[in-house]
């Protein structure tokens, strides 16, 4: 057991180490200097020396002094405005944290929803099955659009500016939420009619057990686990959808950051970015893993 | 339900080849007077800011959205299923590292690993379609891989070795046509997840430039009239879903 979390944890450094590295190189290889476009402006009027000073300031020295600089918390600084990308990444990440988080939840609650209903009727089946599948062919941009456009604009529920946080939160949760809950509902969905199949289905039937008792007590806790595997997945997608949410809504956090290193040529900052967005796929699904044997006695021995 | 994906697909795709056909409309050049009118007979999707003919530049927009998709689905599927047959049939040290590769590649979320290439290659349509493909080399190169290692394991590739078929001989004529099934249900999904992630890309300003009519392009363009024209942002953004939903119950279809 040991043996086994040592080495899925090596691993997940591994991983890590080569994310950090592919995305220097491809930064590093940019053809525009960033850092010379920006500073060789003439009217800020910089002499060569100063560029060059400039330049050291920024590259940090290379690949080893980077990954150094990383593993003390030491992002540099941003190309765009001076600050050291730690101050940048910590001013977003909490707004980014609550949306991710509450979204997360939101979907999982989705999924079951999904999946559970289209166990139970007959009639809805058909219907809940072909939800998944709608909810991530819509573009996360337009489904926010949309529901600004809903409850903001005809239904006058939510305000488009200002309102109490809970107001603030919603609209974003929800277009976060959408495209991430469909995969863990297709899975849900799959494991509960394998799981219905196996023969301790009808026993428990025959002994007078009901439809949800068999369902919550005994379906549920075996199809946890590949639910589980793509939940673990699909975390990543949130810093990735929380570019399109934040810039919809308009709100400040990791996904409102990145897109402005984008636009700005940014690199130390997008660096940062994808180190952190690969850090919580890593984390994420080293967890998953850990809490398998956990959930399912049997792959503990 | 299941001519109706083909319908969504050969429509659109008779939208880009010959656009004059479904509408009279200029998608560039606007009339001021019949300006933000709702959807009618006369402008079914109604018009925009400028007067311009709403589907008439969904319609003339379609050629940036399939174009781009294609080219991303062939990045990803040439180079992925390239990388997967390699690994695949030379396995060993080869086969692990180039897996190892695309497990880190899949570790980064498709959007951010798009925005990495485009801050490397710049803005630009065919930029954005080559980010979005490289985003699905790794999910091509898997599958490929695992087609490959059944396929190899076969009693006709064993046979077609021993009957003289030299290495490369083998895998072109047999290894690879057996292979491909599954690999191209994935090339069906994946153009629609290419449109969607264009779309997207377009829609956060990398993609064609303002008076080119792209899909995302056209619903950034809409959300400054949010509270008085509910057609410029809503109908584009349901022709996107209509082709992404197909796409992906026809690959469901060939699988």
């Amino acid at each position: 057991m040991t043996k086994y979390l040592l080495k899925r944890a090596g691993q997940a450094l591994l991983v890590l180490w080569a994310a950090f590295t592919a995305a220097y190189i491809l930064l590093q290889a940019l053809p525009g200097d960033s850092i010379l476009i920006k500073f060789q402006n003439p009217e800020l009027g910089l002499s060569p020396e100063q560029i060059a000073e400039i330049r050291e300031y920024y590259d940090a020295g290379g690949y080893l002094h980077t990954v150094l600089g990383f593993l003390h918390g030491d992002f540099g600084y941003s190309v765009d405005t001076g600050a050291p990308v730690v101050e940048r990444l910590a001013e977003g990440l909490p707004e980014t944290a609550k949306l991710a988080t509450c979204a997360f939840v939101l979907a999982v609650l989705l999924a079951v929803l999904i999946a559970f209903g289209s166990a139970y009727s007959g009639r809805l089946r058909g219907l809940l099955l072909a939800v998944p599948a709608l909810f991530i062919s819509v573009p996360a941009f337009w489904l926010g659009i949309l529901l600004i456009q809903i409850f903001s604009f005809r239904l006058r529920l939510v305000p488009v500016i200002g309102g109490t946080e809970l107001q603030q939160l919603v609209l974003p949760v929800l277009t976060l939420a959408v495209p991430i809950s469909a995969p863990i509902a297709q899975v849900l969905a799959r494991s509960i009619d394998q799981v219905l199949t196996q023969p301790f289905v009808p026993v428990v039937a025959a002994k007078g057990a009901s439809r949800s008792w068999i369902l919550w007590r005994h379906v549920a806790r075996n199809a946890l686990p590949p639910t589980l595997t793509v939940a673990g997945l699909v975390f990543g997608e949130l810093i990735a959808g929380s570019v399109v949410t934040e810039t919809v809504f308009g709100r400040g956090g990791i996904g409102r950051l990145t897109e402005q290193a984008v636009n700005a040529q940014d690199t130390p900052v997008l660096l940062a970015v994808v180190v952190l967005a690969a850090t919580v796929f890593v984390v994420v699904n080293l967890l998953v893993d850990v809490l398998f044997p956990v959930l399912d006695p049997r792959l503990a021995t | 339900m299941r001519w109706l994906s083909w319908a969504v697909i050969a429509l659109v795709v008779l939208w880009a080849a010959v656009p004059s056909l479904f509408t009279g409309y200029d998608p560039l050049a606007g009339v001021p007077a019949e300006k933000l009118q709702e959807p009618s007979a006369a402008h079914l999707f109604g018009t925009d800011a400028v007067g311009r003919d709403l589907f008439a530049r969904v319609v003339h927009g379609s050629v940036q959205s399939l174009s781009g998709a294609l080219v991303a689905v062939a990045v990803g599927l040439l180079l992925g299923t390239l990388l997967g047959l390699i690994a695949g049939s030379v396995r060993g040290v080869v086969d692990e590292t180039v897996m190892r590769i695309m497990d880190v590649l899949l570790s980064v979320p498709g959007l951010l690993l798009a925005l990495t290439m485009i801050i490397l290659l710049g803005p630009g349509t065919v930029n954005v379609a080559i980010a979005v493909g490289v985003g699905s080399v790794a999910s091509f190169a898997r599958l490929a891989r695992a087609e490959v290692v059944r396929v190899r394991r076969t009693d006709y590739v064993e046979a077609a070795f021993g009957s003289g078929g030299t290495f490369a001989g083998v895998l072109v004529r047999h290894v690879l046509p057996n292979s491909l099934g599954p690999v191209i249900a994935l090339s069906a999904l994946q153009f629609g997840v290419a449109i969607l992630a264009i779309s997207t890309l377009g829609f956060l300003g990398y993609g064609a430039e303002p008076p080119t009519p792209e899909w995302g392009l056209l619903i950034a363009e809409g959300r400054n009239y949010l509270a008085t024209s509910w057609w410029l942002t809503t109908l584009p953004g349901a022709v996107v879903v209509a082709v992404v939903l197909a796409a992906g119950r026809i690959s469901k279809e060939i699988r």
